[in-house]
């Protein structure tokens, strides 16, 4: 079978997939729908010839599922009253991106084709980033030496996020252990 | 170019949940899609017929690759989104321990 096959085939599933994480009332299984979502990008990123990236993908979906699950599981579940103003909501909603979508038909004809990629910056690392980095992976080459700065930026990012993390969460472990350090 | 329109459709339904979701959670979920769905068009324009894995071995064509760029990006973006994902989880549980609910309706109040 040809490669849009099966790439239509899983988007497709992964589209069903969402939908469904987004209107089921039980948390466990709207929460391991999406973690169907996020295996399908890996396989998506396989078929794709993106080999770090699938790997980096299913690392990512375990930890946040792990993370959601610890987080979330358990807690008491609020569920929704349907009322008419929300419904209307919900339906002016729908209509508004049906017709995004509708209209955006016309700009996706504009792009390259699926399979003919425009390839203009990557060209000169592609012939050049052996001999100039000595990486035979130019993903690798791409990362930690044109792009350096661009992972620094990232690990940045991370460090902060998490660091903004854990400072929310300081005061519940605080107040959990018995201490009296809660900061109001 | 039916790839791309669905792959669309997937950012779409992500900012549906956004948009409609009054449940803390769900707006999360519906943050990850969005990413999911931003992270696989990057990868579907990289894509070239017939390439393979952007990894030099011997006796293989340099154009026989697929683009590289796009690749490197987006393993930059997946990392941030999950320091991004457990920060929003780290509030969501802050909130969550004031005011017993996740029901966004229901969190008015800006302190105290």
């Amino acid at each position: 079978m040809p490669i849009e096959t099966w790439l239509i085939f899983i988007l497709g599933f992964m589209i069903v997939g969402s939908i469904i994480a987004l209107e089921l009332k039980d948390l466990l299984s709207a929460v391991i729908s999406v973690g169907i979502v996020g295996l399908g990008v890996s396989i998506a990123f396989l078929l794709l010839e993106a080999l770090d990236l699938a790997i980096v993908q299913f690392l990512f979906e375990i930890f946040a599922l792990i993370i959601l699950v610890r987080a979330f599981v358990g807690k008491e579940y609020h569920i929704q009253q349907p009322s008419t103003a929300h419904k209307i909501q919900i339906l002016v909603t729908v209509m508004a991106l049906g017709l995004i979508l509708a209209l955006s038909i016309n700009i996706f004809k504009l792009l390259p084709e699926f399979g003919d990629p425009l390839f203009t910056t990557a060209k000169h690392y592609v012939e050049h980033g052996a001999a100039e980095t000595g990486s035979a992976n130019i993903v690798t080459s791409i990362i930690l030496d044109y792009r350096a700065y661009d992972t620094l930026g990232e690990v940045t990012v991370l460090f902060t996020a998490i660091l903004g993390a854990l400072s929310i969460l300081r005061g519940v472990v605080d107040k959990s252990s018995g201490g009296n350090h809660e900061t109001k | 170019m039916v790839i791309y329109i669905l792959c669309f459709a997937l950012l779409l339904v992500g900012i549906y949940g956004i948009l409609t979701k009054r449940d803390l959670i769900k707006i999360i979920l519906s943050l990850g899609i969005m990413g999911y769905a931003v992270n696989l068009m990057f990868i579907l324009f990289a894509y070239k017929r017939g390439a393979g894995y952007a990894i030099l071995v011997k006796d293989k064509a340099v154009t026989a690759m697929v683009d590289p760029l796009p690749q490197a990006l987006i393993l930059t973006s997946i990392v941030i989104e999950l320091g991004i994902t457990a920060m929003l989880v780290a509030l969501a549980i802050r909130l969550f321990e004031k005011y017993k609910t996740f029901d966004i309706t229901k969190i008015r109040r800006l302190s105290g």
